[in-house]
């Protein structure tokens, strides 16, 4: 891994680098600067990575993320992306599986419910590796930026029913693909996908008055209209919540949504998804001032086409980029550049990001250090600038847990923010140093093997039951992290007052205390 | 919750906890407060459907607007638990019973915000922040309150002043008075690495500045601390121990709010500085099959009423001086959906629980489910302003002066309010 290489710099050869990178290359960038993009476009600076982005300069950093098509997975990666089962699994086969485990419980109240339990804790587990690895790993950092991004925005949670079963197919297949894509296409794909359907109970919204006929069976008693999924997706997905539409509109629009439903027997290829003509609302509506008249699904496609476009939706759209990407209260010119963008580009998500990450609010030194990070993005920082190799996201997905971020754990369709305000309490400030130390001082089973095959799920069980107990492999303990290799690579993140006040400590500390200080907490 | 406690526990144990000496730090501050009253909000989350919690029986519309859904008639089976001979209460919430019959619950049917909302985002906003209709209120209406509570000579605010339960500090809390927040679960009263002398005090010198980081740092450690005093028993010379040993009659409480419940009920008895405090639930928004007497909602309101009840009866003579109120962001519609649920409505029911309260009374004025009387031809219109009975609590229970009741509800003025009478007098 040429990245670990650079670990090996010595001091010397390091600052050669840092010294020639400030002068040989017309685009290189300082420090600061590439510090703060690696920050903002990354989940933070991985070994090596500064002084690669301070050497090739910001500006080409930011087109090489944006086309992370060109960039390929280190061979790691890949392997363990390869040894995931479920991560293979089309909506249809998710579906069958979670329904025969429904059947199996019906059969066997005890052996359906185990063989269920071992399959959701498969699912969380192979789902929680999906995401985590990527985000570690992924030269393509952006763009995992970015899945973190557009799944909250398009959030669904795991916790209800079936959505267990599909949220990483959701991401795989609605999130990820689109996420410097078209807004349009990626609207139009978590509109379409069945974790949302479901999520947001669409699949169950049918013409008043409709009743299943008794000789088919039929998945769920349904016989009106549901107004939840039509309310969210001009409140959260494109207009905003003062996006002006009434409550009229959202029940028209839930009518012109009626018949959106699942069927895995009937939809097309591997999509669950269904549009049910019998289950459609076939009268006149009237929606954001339009009249609509009888088109079927065309009616909804329609709608999406829209709302993608709708003025409003550019600007919601750009303030939350901007509130993510610059700081929690975004200025006011920037969101109205990237809105007119937006609208000039049919929402190309590409060249909107482009737009801001080239922009001088974005690139103001004010701006340095000025988000909070959201434990997500905390845990993902800690574990990058580490340089350690993991292979075990488990303690991850516990402690983002206790942090108040379980992964796709949002119950609420407007998914986790990315404020200071939403995340900065006192609670959170002493866990995260309990993580720090505990990761720091490698009492944390981050190396313990991956082992998903076969009956892996049984053992799962087994294991859990005994990490309850406090007991693990010591094998599997992560070793402790360097400190100065820790410096090298978070250079620039830590003041020199807190650096100082870390010098003066137990040698033993000083890793934990870098990665639980006040500095380490903003990016 | 099979998950949650196996990925608990597995938190707890990957990060290594281990014992350390007891009372790592003296609580600090000085241990009489000026007025033993308290305040508990408990917030619903997802807009809960209060025409099926105090289920107005006596009202025709009802029946006829949720044929599958409605919870059926006191006496009948799986029917409603006679309050009034109006009004009865979801039968999931038994518990709770006892209180209603010693006159220490009460209701307020047909309450919530004047704004038009049926965002659940834009209407918790509005409720927490106390300012219905203003988005840019910066504040929370419970941290105002904190900054407004009687003090006196001599006196420093404790940062348990005000705590929170879970894991982020809620909208509600927004603002420049500092607020504790106690994790969720058995991980409040465990201790932590940072409780090792050597590793505390090495963060401690990172955490010594006058800024927000700091601040909450500081909060958090002394909280732990103060938490962990209190409820190891050693405050109470060991008899908290005892007690909660009792109340639990040996059995283990289930996991998730009666356990987080009845832990912030022994936190309160023993450390008499606490005096409000804010948990919330979420899980409420029964769009579809929410059930009647069984099934999805009474399945949640079971845990619900469970840790009203062990909330109450733990704190066993500090409830005299307690007003426990669960409010959430508005109601749910009248007429049942097609899909066995209900959709986003208007008005509510508030509920109040502590000694102070006029109870064993449905209050507020009951407008009716005909559908003229409904808002917007399909909700349950709003009576009585939530801000009216928060003001009444706040003024008549914790003593606060009318000048600063102002202070939480700016645009409440005096004038718009009328007594509903919630409060013993």
């Amino acid at each position: 891994m040429p990245v670990l290489k650079l670990l090996h710099l010595s001091p010397l050869g390091l600052l050669l680098t840092l010294l020639s990178a400030g002068t040989a290359f017309a685009q290189s960038s300082t420090q600061p600067e590439a510090l703060h993009a690696v920050n903002r476009m990354s989940f933070g600076p991985a070994p090596g990575e500064v002084a690669r982005v301070m050497q090739i300069g910001v500006d080409r950093y930011v087109d090489e993320q944006l086309n992370p098509e060109r960039l390929s997975n280190p061979r790691q990666l890949s392997q363990q992306l390869d040894s995931l089962h479920t991560t293979r699994l089309s909506q249809d086969d998710l579906i069958a599986q979670y329904r025969e485990a429904q059947q199996a419980a019906k059969k066997d109240k005890d052996i359906g419910k185990d063989e269920r339990r071992d399959m959701v804790q498969t699912m969380t587990l192979e789902s929680g590796e999906a995401r985590l690895l990527r985000a570690l790993q992924s030269p393509r950092q952006l763009e995992e930026v970015m899945v973190d991004f557009w799944f909250n925005h398009f959030n669904v949670f795991s916790g209800k029913g079936l959505d267990r079963m599909l949220v990483e197919n959701y991401e795989r297949e609605a999130i990820r693909p689109y996420a410097m894509g078209k807004f349009r296409d990626l609207l139009g794909a978590t509109a379409h996908h069945p974790a949302m359907l479901f999520y947001l109970d669409n699949w169950l919204s049918v013409a008043p008055g409709y009743h299943a006929s008794r000789r088919k069976p039929t998945i769920a008693k349904s016989s009106g209209l549901n107004e939840n999924y039509a309310r969210e997706v001009m409140e959260l997905h494109t207009l905003g919540v003062d996006g002006g539409y009434s409550q009229t509109d959202v029940t028209q629009l839930a009518r012109m949504l009626t018949g959106w439903t699942i069927n895995p027997r009937k939809g097309r290829g591997d999509s669950a998804f269904y549009f049910d003509a019998t289950k459609h609302d076939r009268g006149t509506k009237n929606w954001l001032g339009r009249t609509v008249s009888d088109r079927g699904q065309a009616e909804g496609e329609w709608a999406l086409d829209v709302l993608a476009a709708a003025p409003a939706t550019a600007h919601h759209i750009s303030y939350k980029l901007a509130q993510y990407f610059v700081s929690d209260t975004p200025p006011a010119a920037l969101v109205d550049r990237l809105a007119k963008r937006f609208q000039e580009t049919n929402g190309d998500i590409r060249a909107v990001l482009n737009t801001l990450l080239t922009s001088s609010e974005f690139r103001d030194p004010k701006v340095y250090s000025a988000k909070f990070k959201t434990p997500y993005r905390y845990l993902l920082s800690s574990v990058r600038a580490s340089g350690l190799p993991v292979t075990s996201v488990r303690p991850l997905l516990a402690t983002a847990y206790q942090l108040g971020m379980p992964l796709y754990g949002c119950q609420t369709p407007d998914g986790y923010k990315n404020t200071e305000e939403a995340w900065l309490n006192p609670d959170a400030i002493t866990r995260r140093v309990n993580f720090a130390v505990a990761f720091a001082s490698g009492k944390l089973p981050f190396a313990r093997p991956m082992d998903n095959t076969g009956d892996g799920a049984r053992g799962i069980k087994r294991e859990m039951k005994k990490a309850e107990d406090g007991k693990y492999n010591p094998d599997w303990a992560s070793p402790p992290v360097d400190t100065d290799a820790l410096l090298v690579t978070v250079a620039g993140s830590i003041s020199p007052a807190t650096l100082a006040t870390i010098n003066q400590s137990e040698p033993r500390l000083r890793a934990a205390l870098v990665l639980g200080s006040p500095d380490f907490m903003h990016h | 919750m099979q998950r949650r406690a196996l990925l608990q526990n597995t938190a707890l144990a990957s990060l290594g906890l281990l014992s350390v000496g007891q009372h790592a730090w003296a609580a600090v501050g000085d241990a009489s407060t000026p007025s033993p009253k308290r305040l508990v909000v408990i917030f619903l989350r997802g807009a809960v459907d209060g025409l099926n919690i105090v289920v107005p029986y006596a009202d025709s519309g009802y029946y006829s607007a949720r044929s599958s859904i409605a919870i059926a008639r006191p006496g009948s089976d799986g029917g409603a638990l006679d309050l009034d001979g109006q009004f009865g209460l979801h039968p999931a919430l038994a518990p709770l019973m006892p209180f209603w019959q010693s006159g220490k619950l009460a209701f307020v049917h047909a309450s919530g915000s004047n704004d038009g909302t049926r965002s659940h985002f834009d209407a918790q906003d509005f409720m927490e922040s106390g300012t219905p209709g203003r988005k840019s209120t910066p504040d929370g209406w419970l941290n105002r309150l904190l900054g407004n509570l009687p003090t006196k000579p001599g006196y420093t605010t404790p940062p348990t002043r005000a705590v929170s339960v879970g894991a982020v500090l809620p909208r509600i809390y927004a603002g420049s008075n500092p607020v504790a927040n106690i994790a969720n679960g058995q991980g409040a009263t465990k201790p932590t690495l940072l409780d090792r002398p050597a590793i505390g005090s090495a963060f401690d010198k990172l955490y010594n500045k006058d800024d927000k980081l700091s601040a909450a740092y500081q909060a958090s450690k002394q909280a732990h601390a103060e938490v962990m005093e209190s409820l190891d028993g050693h405050s109470m010379g060991g008899t908290m121990q005892a007690e909660m040993q009792a109340a639990n009659n040996g059995a283990p409480l289930p996991n998730g709010f009666p356990d987080d419940a009845a832990r912030l009920a022994t936190l309160m008895r023993s450390d008499p500085r606490v005096q409000l405090a804010f948990m919330a639930l979420g899980g409420w928004d029964t769009h579809a099959n929410q059930g009647a007497g069984k099934g999805q909602l009474a399945n949640r309101l079971s845990p619900l009423g469970q840790g009203l009840g062990a909330l109450a009866t733990r704190l066993g003579p500090v409830l005299d001086d307690t007003v426990v109120v669960v409010m959430s962001e508005f109601g749910r519609t009248v007429r049942e959906n097609g899909n066995g649920g209900t959709d986003h409505g208007h008005g509510n029911v508030m509920w109040l629980l502590g000694g102070p309260i006029a109870g064993g009374k449905v209050h507020g004025r009951w407008p009716g489910l005909t559908p003229s009387s409904l808002y917007e031809g399909r909700d349950l219109a709003v009576t009585t302003d939530f801000r009216q009975v928060l003001a009444e609590v706040i003024q008549q229970h914790l003593s606060l002066p009318d000048e600063r009741v102002q202070n939480i509800f700016p645009g409440f003025p005096r004038a718009a309010r009328s007594g509903t009478g919630v409060m013993r007098t």
